[in-house]
């Protein structure tokens, strides 16, 4: 039960399974499969990117991962940043200096780094300055959904939204271009269905480097505010006048047809491929809107003179819907009246991503055509073999994760205390801890680094008489990314919790990167550790370490944390990621067994307490034996199992 | 047996860690290197941690299509385990869908905490004959195992995808984009893993 991911990592990693070199070694002009996160990359070195900073989140991880990886024999200098902000600020003063810079991160990211982005569109860069936001719709793997795409709207910023693999990786190239240009930002927006897709690119050119020294031409601060702004919105008419001139917006279709598709990014692949298959070709056009900040003009003009009736197609918000409707209000005198059809009417769900049937249903809707790909009675068979059979897959921690201990030894601490403690969530494959597989420990879960911050708020609410312990996790990462000012806060402001740093020594949930606590970088380079505990007593919080495969150090060590009546106190629960082994986390690994003499199974007292409730697969209850048995393919010999088995039926042997 | 259609639409199924990925990409490199147009959509994210992985392969002569299938259109299901081709003919399936299954079940947790119940693989595999046009079982995990590793299982469910005999590929091709792709160790192994998937299809087709 290894994660998936791990194909992707081994990809990236020049000491592991799968090469990475094909990105920048086949020739010029030959088409080949790659990711779109790959395309994004190639794109970008055909652009001549000379410097690379990012912090890790999905779908946006494997693109800094491979530059990373690449950057020693493409002269790039790429770096996993502390968080969002830091990799922007970083990536951005390159550009100032002079040097292409990209930075990519996932939607939630884009929250982080806002700040700067809406102060350094005012300001400016020299060189091409290219931020990829790569959005999650529909929450595959975050924590929230929403539109990242506004911050282009708010920060009067260029967005592009390119549609399939080729063009992807020709607008990230234009991208530089238009930015250089513009001398400011320019936002890309990927998603999960486009960076963790892969399909045909036809490779260009790599340039060769250039020598040439760099130098500090200007100053780049914003004020005076208000001349900054105005030149802000001039260069956004400039990017108005100069998309125009180019074909990756684009209409296809009738001259009169009866309906106008008007879609981006995604949207433009489902919405071809339904009018495709609905047979509507003749009576159906697409607009294809692939700079869905601005919108250009004249060709909107041209499109919303051929029909009345327009369905509006993107991922999350109406992005693109509400800019069209803004633009035809505009543009009444000249077109007319319009009717627009999307998320406002309902035709196009406002939850989740899209995909060729919804855009089907909503053609359907509208046109008054027919369109079923099965039998209602095969498909009433199917979906009642699937409910009948099919059980469901929940995730869970992998065999051998410190998180799964963790979790134990906290509601067990939690448990002897008796006060019902309040335990914040936060960010990373921990936040598994709202699910059963982690005891559904967590009862906050927001963004990086909140569950530290909330319980700064309820650490002081013991004068109104909330006297409730209260606790807060955060992986090692994310304690970097973002923990460390709500510790500063703690400690000044005598706020009254306990934060749990869960160190498993990478970024796991992203893929193993390394972060300011990792000997390596980036370009899997020695890099100097940042000592999270010296940082902890530094600021002025005490500090525990302890191994969370000792069930019970570390459930004595939490429990009697929380006799302590005041103050900020830390507890780092040290341990291995069971995926990712580490240089200096290397852990005993047991030959498991389970005396079947001693285990009663249900015959126990217990009711199989082992399996029914500690829910690591490498335990497994056999129905036929009536025992539980460990699942040797599984198993990773943590030994943490032998320590819950109240019969001491669970045996640790020497590996 | 197979619909020469275009595109043509093939699912791999499976469980997080079984090697759906590396399996997409070794069969979309060998097509792309034959001319097609190949669009790949996966399933990662927290879906990985014991999660449902599939990958929806769409194949075509003309140009790439969207990530994802439209309802009811996969051609051919690649079961890396059979609950999940069973899963995964609930959305995409039709009496047309060609399947080839790994018959080696990975108990999803609430299964091995004794909450859910998993299919008798008898129950499960006269469903999937009905449902299916036709449906070629394969004990891929078996044989992987055999051969040493049960990282050997996405490889001999290649070879059975490419048994079918629908798509323009052998052996050959499958040797080149390992050896592009990877690093290429194990490739002996590998190959034979390839080729008895490839065996047991032909095998039952010949035998209908």
């Amino acid at each position: 039960m290894i994660p998936c991911c791990r194909v992707f990592y081994l990809r990236q990693n020049k000491r592991g399974q799968v090469k990475v070199s094909f990105l920048i070694e086949e020739e010029t002009g030959k088409e080949i499969l790659v990711s779109d996160n790959e395309a994004i990359v190639r794109g970008a070195l055909e652009a001549l990117v000379r410097f690379a900073a990012a912090y890790p989140g999905s779908p946006s991880s494997e693109i800094l991962g491979l530059l990373g990886r690449l950057a020693s024999d493409v002269g790039v200098y790429a770096e996993w940043s502390v968080n969002e902000k830091v990799a922007m600020e970083a990536a951005a003063a390159a550009a100032m200096a002079g040097l292409r810079s990209l930075t990519a991160m996932k939607q939630n990211g884009l929250n982080v780094a806002s700040d700067f982005l809406l102060n350094v569109n005012l300001t400016g860069v020299t060189a091409g300055f290219v931020v990829v936001v790569c959005d999650d719709p529909g929450a595959i793997s975050s924590g929230n959904e929403q539109d990242p795409r506004w911050f282009a709207r708010m920060g009067q910023i260029p967005l592009f939204e390119p549609s399939g693999h080729q063009e992807l990786k020709e607008m990230v190239k234009w991208a530089f271009e238009i930015s250089e240009l513009i001398g400011g930002p320019v936002l890309i927006r990927s998603s999960t269905r486009t960076s963790h897709a892969q399909g045909n690119i036809k490779l260009g050119e790599l340039p060769g480097l250039t020598n040439g020294s760099l130098e500090w031409r200007r100053s780049f601060v914003t004020m005076p505010v208000g001349s900054s702004h105005r030149k802000l919105l001039d260069k956004l008419r400039e990017v108005r006048e100069l998309v125009e001139k180019y074909s990756f917006d684009r209409y296809e279709g009738p001259d009169s047809p009866e309906l106008i598709v008007v879609t981006c990014g995604t949207g433009y692949l489902y919405a071809d491929e339904a009018v495709e298959l609905l047979g509507l070709r003749d009576r159906v056009g697409i607009y294809k809107v692939a700079t869905t900040n601005p919108i250009p003009l004249k060709l909107s003009t041209e499109v919303f003179k051929k029909t009345n009736r327009f369905l509006v197609i993107e991922e999350v918000d109406p992005f693109l819907e509400e800019g069209v409707k803004s633009l035809a209000a505009e543009l009444s005198s000249k077109i007319g009246v319009k009717e627009f059809y999307g998320k406002a009417t309902g035709h196009i769900p406002s939850v989740g991503e899209l995909n060729t049937d919804i855009v089907i249903e909503a053609l359907k809707g509208l046109l008054d055509v027919e369109y079923s790909p099965r039998s209602q009675d095969y498909v009433g068979r199917v979906e009642k073999y699937v409910a009948d059979f099919v059980p469901a897959r929940d995730v869970t921690f992998c065999p051998g994760c410190p998180h799964r201990a963790t979790f134990w030894a906290l509601q067990k601490a939690k448990l002897m205390d008796g006060r019902n403690a309040v335990i914040c969530g936060d960010i990373g494959c921990y936040s598994l801890g709202v699910l059963p597989a982690g005891y559904q420990t967590l009862q906050t879960l927001h963004c990086m680094g909140s569950g530290a911050g909330l319980a700064n708020g309820l650490g002081k609410l013991g004068q109104f008489g909330f006297d409730t312990p209260v606790l807060a996790v955060t992986g090692d990462s994310t304690f970097y990314h973002s923990v460390i000012p709500a510790l500063v806060n703690a400690v000044h402001n005598e706020a009254n919790f306990i934060l749990i740093i869960l160190d498993n020594g990478v970024t796991a949930m992203t893929g193993a990167q390394p972060h300011p606590g990792s000997n390596t970088n980036a370009m899997e380079q020695e890099a100097p550790v940042v000592d999270m505990v010296k940082v902890c007593e530094a600021v002025g919080a005490p500090v525990k370490v302890t191994d969370p495969f000792n069930l019970g150090d570390t459930t004595r060590i939490v429990y009697e944390m929380m006799q302590i009546p005041k103050g900020v106190r830390v507890i780092v629960a040290r341990q291995a990621c069971a995926l990712y082994k580490q240089k200096g986390m290397e852990f005993t690994r047991y030959k498991m067994h389970v005396d079947l003499d001693k285990c009663i199974g249900k015959e126990c007292g217990c009711d199989v307490f082992c399996v029914r409730n500690f829910k690591c697969p490498g335990l497994v209850f056999n129905k036929k034996l009536g025992k539980v048995q460990i699942d040797e393919a599984l198993c990773s010999g943590c030994g943490v199992c032998a320590q819950i088995c109240s019969r001491g039926a669970i045996i640790r042997g020497v590996g | 047996m197979v619909p020469q259609a275009d595109p043509l639409n093939v699912m791999i199924a499976g469980v997080g860690g079984q090697g759906n990925l590396l399996a997409s990409r070794l069969i979309g490199t060998m097509l792309v290197a034959k001319g097609f147009k190949v669009t790949i959509g996966e399933t990662l994210g927290a879906t990985q941690r014991g999660g449902a992985v599939h990958s929806f392969l769409r194949i075509s002569k003309k140009k790439n299509y969207s990530p994802q299938f439209p309802g009811g259109s996969a051609h051919i299901i690649i079961g890396l385990e059979p609950v999940e081709a069973l899963r995964n003919m609930g959305p995409h399936g039709s009496p047309e869908t060609v399947a080839v299954v790994n018959v080696r079940p990975i108990k999803p947790i609430g299964v091995m905490s004794g909450n859910l119940d998993y299919p008798e693989i008898e129950d499960l595999k006269q469903v999937l004959k009905e449902i299916t046009k036709r449906v070629f079982f394969i004990d891929a995990t078996e044989k992987a195992l055999e051969l040493g590793k049960p990282v050997f299982t996405n490889m001999v469910m290649i070879g059975g995808l490419v048994g079918l005999g629908v798509l323009p590929l052998d052996i050959n091709d499958f040797q080149t984009a390992f050896v592009g792709l990877t690093k290429g160790s194990d490739l002996e192994l590998n190959l034979e893993a390839f080729q008895y998937g490839e065996g047991v299809v032909r095998q039952q087709s010949s035998l209908e």
